[in-house]
C-alpha cells in the first residue's frame, strides 16, 4: 500500500505545479487592469501608477509568479487587490458556505438516489420501475436554476417558509445557517438524485445479471437475500465514481444556485473577481479548487479499495 | 460518514418543518436595504466605487460639507465657513464635541490630515482632482481650519461635499477599507463579505440621533433574486431597483410603494471627436439627429428617465433645454452625410456590460443608424474590458455610457478625455468658471458651456437616468433623487 501512496502523491504534487503555471500565466494574459478598474473613470494616470505600485503591480511577471507559489505553499494567498483582506481569510468565509451546502446537498441526493435506485432495479419493469424511470428522466431534463426559481416562488414569495435568499451567517446559529441552506441544497440535490438513481439502477441490473448471482440464487437464496448481501456491494463502484464527481461539481459549480439564492460562496467569490479583475482571488480559488477536485479523487480511489478487495491486493 | 449525513438530513427536514416568519407588531427602528453592486471595501477615499459612497456616505462618514437630498450643499462637520474677498482663502469653524467611532475626538488637526493625504503624490484617491487647487490646509486652531487655494475656485465648497472628501483620523485611515471608523450618526459593526454590512446608531454623535436603531446593506445583483427578495419582504427597500420591467407589479401592490427620481447619470452616446470620419462635426451632427430618444427611453429602459440635448442634469437649476438642437430628423442626418461626402460608413460601437442603458439602448441605437445608413459593428465588453480599450486606449468609435458624478460638464475641458473633445472655447468658459465666485454670473457661464457642447454635438446626449426604487410603503424619509450616490439613512423612519 506505501509505495502506491507515495506514487500517488506525487503524481499529485506534479498536477498541482502544472496547474499553478497555467492558472497564473493564463490569467495574466487577460485584458484589463485591477488599478485602472478600481479607480474608476475621473482617476489620473499618476493615481492609477500609485495604486498599482501599493498592489505590488509592477513587479517583474516571473517575480510575482514564484512569490505567489511560494506563498501558497506557507498557506499565504496574498492580499485581495478589491477587499484588500487576506484572500485564504476571504475563501476560508466562503467555504464555510460552500462546503456545508455541497454536503448538505449530496447528503439529500444520496438519501434520496439509494433507495429509488434499488427499488427501481429490484422491481424492474414494475409501475413503480417506469414511474421512478420518467420522474429521473425528467429531473435530469430540469436545469437547476430553474427548479431554485420554481422553490423560492412557493417556499419564498408563496408560502413564506424561507428568505429568498442571502446567508444570517453561522453566528447567526446553526439552525438558521440550515435553512438558509435548504432551498439551494433541495434546488442542486434534486438533479443530482435523478442521475445518481439511474446510476445506481443500471449498475445493480447489471450485477444482478452476473452469473454469481445466479450462484447464490441457485445455493437456496431469496431475491432480497441476494440482492442485499451480493449485489448491492458490487454495484457501488460506478455509484461512488458519480458520487465522487457531483461532490467536485457540487464544490465548484453551485455558481449559479449561488447566484440565484444570493449566497456568499466560493463560486460567486471566483465570479465577482473576475469581473472586478481581481486576479489574486481568482488565481487562489481556482488553485484551491482544483486541489479540492484532484484530492476528492484521490480519496475516491481509497474507496474503491475499500468496496473492492481485489484493488487492495493489486496495489 | 454515513450516520453523520443522515444526521445532517433530518437536521434539515426539522429546519423545514419548523420555518417560521416574522411577525412585526410596534414600529419598527431596524431597516433592510438592497443595493445591486456590493462595495469592495468601504474607504470611499481609496476607490471610485459607487458602491462604497452607498454604504458609508453621510451614514458612517462626513465631510466638512454634504449634499442633502436635493443636492444643495449643506454644513456637515463644518458649523460655518468665511470665504475671503479674493476667494482664495476658505475658513471652516468645525462642531464641537464631534467624535470618531473609536472614541478618539475630532479636531482641525483631522481635517488637515484627511486633505493632505488625498493630495499627497502616492495618493490612491479616485477624485484627486477635487483638491488640485488647494495650496494650503492650516489647522489653525482645535476648531478652525483654513484652506489656502492657489487659483479662485467657485465649486470649492461642492468639490469638498463629495464622499472622496470625507474626514478620517490618523489613528484608522489605514483600516478604513475594512473597519471604517467616521464621525456619522452610524458606526460600522460587521461585513459579511459576499452577502451585507451591519450597521448602527453611534449613541455619542454630535448631531440630531437618527431613529433608526440598526440598518443592513444586503447585496443582490441579480434582477430576478431582487425581486423575489423584495416580494418575500426579505428586503424593506431597494432604492436602484435593477428590474424596471417589474416594477408595475410592485406599483399594483398595496405592500409596496414605486419611487422614481433623477440621478446625475448622463447617458451618452460617446464619439471618437479625433478620429475620422468623426472629427467632422457634420458626421456627428448626422448621427445626433438620427437618434430617436424617446424611443430608446421607451425600449431599453422601459420609459424612465429624461431626454437631455447637453450633458447637464435636468433637475439643476441652471439647466437648459437644448434637445431641440439635436432633434429627431432622419431626414437631416442623410443630407448631412451626403454634404460631408460619406457613402459607406461603419462604426465601431462598444458597450459596457450594463442591461439596460448600453445592451438594449445599444441595439435600438444600432438600427436607429442604419436607418441613415450607418452600419455599426457592435462588442459587448466586461468593465475591465471598456476601462482599457476604450476609455484608456481611446479605441472606438462609439459608446455608451452613463456618467455619474454630479455636475461633471467639466471633463469636456480635458482634451486628452476618452472622446477627446477639444474646444479652446468651452475650455474659456471653463477657466472663467473656476474664477467667477458670484451665483448669477456663474449661472450664465454654465449655461453657455452647455450650449457650447451642444452645438458642436460633442456627443450624443441622450437621456437623464431615473432612479427607480421599490420600497415598503410604511418607510419614510429615503431620497427620492440622487443628488449623488448615496443611501443616506438619517431622516429614515417608520410610519406605524
Amino acid at each position: 500500500m506505501f509505495p502506491f501512496l507515495l506514487n500517488r502523491l506525487v503524481s499529485l504534487a506534479l498536477s498541482l505545479l502544472a496547474a499553478s503555471i497555467v492558472i497564473f500565466f493564463v490569467l495574466e494574459v487577460v485584458p484589463g487592469d485591477p488599478a485602472a478598474f478600481m479607480l474608476g473613470m475621473n482617476a489620473s494616470p499618476d493615481t492609477v501608477a500609485a495604486l498599482r505600485h501599493q498592489l505590488g503591480l509592477d513587479a517583474p511577471l516571473l517575480e510575482r509568479y514564484f512569490y505567489w507559489l511560494f506563498g501558497l505553499f506557507r498557506g499565504e494567498f496574498g492580499i485581495s487587490y478589491t477587499y484588500r483582506v487576506p484572500v485564504a481569510q476571504l475563501v476560508g468565509d466562503r467555504l464555510w458556505i460552500s462546503l456545508p451546502l455541497a454536503i448538505y446537498a449530496l447528503a439529500l441526493s444520496t438519501l434520496i438516489a439509494f433507495p429509488v435506485g434499488i427499488l427501481a432495479a429490484a422491481r424492474r419493469n414494475s409501475a413503480a420501475d417506469v414511474s421512478i424511470m420518467g420522474i429521473t428522466q425528467l429531473g435530469v431534463a430540469i436545469p437547476n436554476f430553474w427548479l431554485a426559481m420554481l422553490l423560492v416562488l412557493a417556499f419564498s414569495i408563496g408560502l413564506r417558509w424561507f428568505s429568498a435568499g442571502g446567508f444570517p451567517g453561522w453566528n447567526a446559529g446553526f439552525l438558521e445557517g440550515m435553512k438558509a441552506l435548504t432551498l439551494p441544497a433541495v434546488a442542486l440535490a434534486l438533479p443530482q438524485a435523478s442521475i445518481l438513481a439511474r446510476v445506481m439502477r443500471s449498475s445493480l441490473l447489471d450485477t444482478l445479471s452476473e452469473d454469481y448471482i445466479r450462484s447464490a440464487r441457485a445455493k437456496g437464496l431469496t431475491r432480497r437475500q441476494t440482492l442485499w448481501r451480493h449485489a448491492l456491494r458490487n454495484a457501488l463502484i460506478p455509484v461512488l465514481t458519480i458520487i465522487g464527481l457531483q461532490f467536485s461539481f457540487l464544490l465548484a459549480g453551485a455558481i449559479i444556485i449561488e447566484n440565484v439564492f444570493f449566497l456568499p460562496g466560493l463560486g460567486r467569490l471566483v465570479f465577482q473577481g473576475i469581473t472586478q479583475r481581481d486576479l489574486i482571488v481568482v488565481k487562489s480559488v481556482v488553485m484551491i479548487l482544483v486541489f479540492a477536485v484532484i484530492l476528492v479523487t484521490f480519496l475516491v480511489d481509497m474507496t474503491y479499495a475499500l468496496v473492492d478487495p481485489r484493488l487492495r491486493r493489486q496495489a | 460518514m454515513r450516520t453523520s449525513l443522515v444526521v445532517l438530513a433530518v437536521a434539515g427536514a426539522l429546519i423545514m418543518s419548523t420555518a417560521l416568519t416574522p411577525a412585526y407588531a410596534q414600529a419598527r427602528t431596524d431597516v433592510r436595504v438592497g443595493l445591486v453592486l456590493e462595495p469592495p471595501n468601504l474607504d470611499p477615499t481609496a476607490g471610485a466605487a459607487a458602491a462604497i459612497d452607498e454604504v458609508v456616505y453621510a451614514n458612517i462618514f462626513e465631510g466638512l460639507t454634504r449634499f442633502d437630498a436635493n443636492g444643495a450643499i449643506i454644513p456637515a462637520l463644518a458649523e460655518s465657513w468665511e470665504i475671503s474677498g479674493d476667494g482664495l482663502t476658505y475658513t471652516f469653524h468645525l462642531h464641537s464635541g464631534v467624535k470618531f467611532h473609536d472614541g478618539t475626538g475630532f479636531d482641525a488637526e483631522d481635517v488637515k490630515f484627511s486633505f493632505d493625504r488625498a493630495r499627497a503624490e502616492g495618493s490612491v484617491n479616485a477624485q484627486k482632482a477635487l483638491f488640485a487647487d488647494i495650496a494650503s490646509v492650516d489647522a489653525v486652531d482645535p476648531r478652525t481650519v483654513r484652506i489656502t487655494l492657489s487659483r479662485p475656485n467657485g465649486n470649492f465648497l461642492f468639490n469638498l461635499a463629495w464622499g472622496d472628501a470625507v474626514i478620517v483620523a490618523p489613528e484608522s485611515a489605514e483600516t478604513n477599507a475594512t473597519k471604517p471608523v467616521g464621525t456619522g450618526p452610524f458606526a460600522f459593526i460587521e461585513w459579511q463579505q459576499g452577502d451585507h454590512v451591519d450597521i448602527a446608531r453611534n449613541p455619542d454623535y454630535w448631531g440630531t440621533p437618527v431613529r433608526l436603531e440598526k440598518a443592513t446593506f444586503k447585496f443582490i445583483g441579480d434582477p430576478t433574486a431582487a425581486f423575489a427578495a423584495m416580494m418575500a419582504e426579505d428586503l424593506d427597500v431597494f432604492p436602484n431597483f435593477a428590474a424596471p420591467e417589474t416594477l408595475s407589479q410592485f406599483a399594483s401592490d398595496p405592500r409596496f410603494e414605486v419611487v422614481v427620481g433623477s440621478t446625475e447619470g448622463e447617458t451618452i452616446l460617446a464619439m471618437n471627436n479625433s478620429k475620422p470620419p468623426l472629427d467632422n462635426p457634420k458626421v456627428r451632427e448626422a448621427i445626433a439627429h438620427a437618434i430617436d430618444r424617446q424611443a430608446i427611453i421607451d425600449g431599453a429602459m422601459f420609459g424612465y428617465g429624461t431626454p437631455i440635448g447637453t450633458h447637464f442634469a435636468p433637475h439643476h437649476p441652471d439647466y437648459v433645454d437644448l434637445t431641440a438642437i439635436s432633434g429627431y430628423d432622419p431626414e437631416k442626418s442623410k443630407a448631412l452625410l451626403a454634404e460631408a461626402g460619406i457613402t459607406d460608413l461603419t462604426l465601431s460601437l462598444k458597450l459596457p456590460p450594463v442591461e439596460g442603458y448600453a445592451r438594449r439602448g445599444g441595439e435600438i441605437i444600432a438600427q436607429q443608424l442604419a436607418a441613415i445608413g450607418i452600419k455599426t459593428e457592435t462588442t459587448n465588453l466586461e468593465w475591465a474590458q471598456w476601462l482599457e480599450q476604450v476609455f484608456t486606449g481611446r479605441d472606438f468609435d462609439l459608446t455608451i455610457v452613463s456618467h455619474t458624478e454630479p455636475l461633471d460638464i467639466g471633463i469636456y475641458a480635458r482634451g486628452d478625455y476618452y472622446f477627446q473633445y477639444k474646444s479652446e472655447a468651452f475650455n474659456q468658459i471653463m477657466a472663467d468658471l473656476g474664477n467667477e465666485t458670484g451665483p448669477a454670473e456663474r449661472s450664465e457661464l454654465f449655461k453657455a458651456a452647455q450650449t457650447r457642447i451642444a452645438e458642436d454635438f460633442a456627443n450624443g446626449f441622450l437621456f437623464q437616468l431615473a432612479k427607480a426604487g421599490v420600497q415598503n410603503a410604511k418607510l419614510k424619509g429615503m431620497w427620492v433623487n440622487a443628488p449623488t450616490q448615496a443611501t443616506d439613512l438619517t431622516g429614515v423612519y417608520w410610519e406605524e
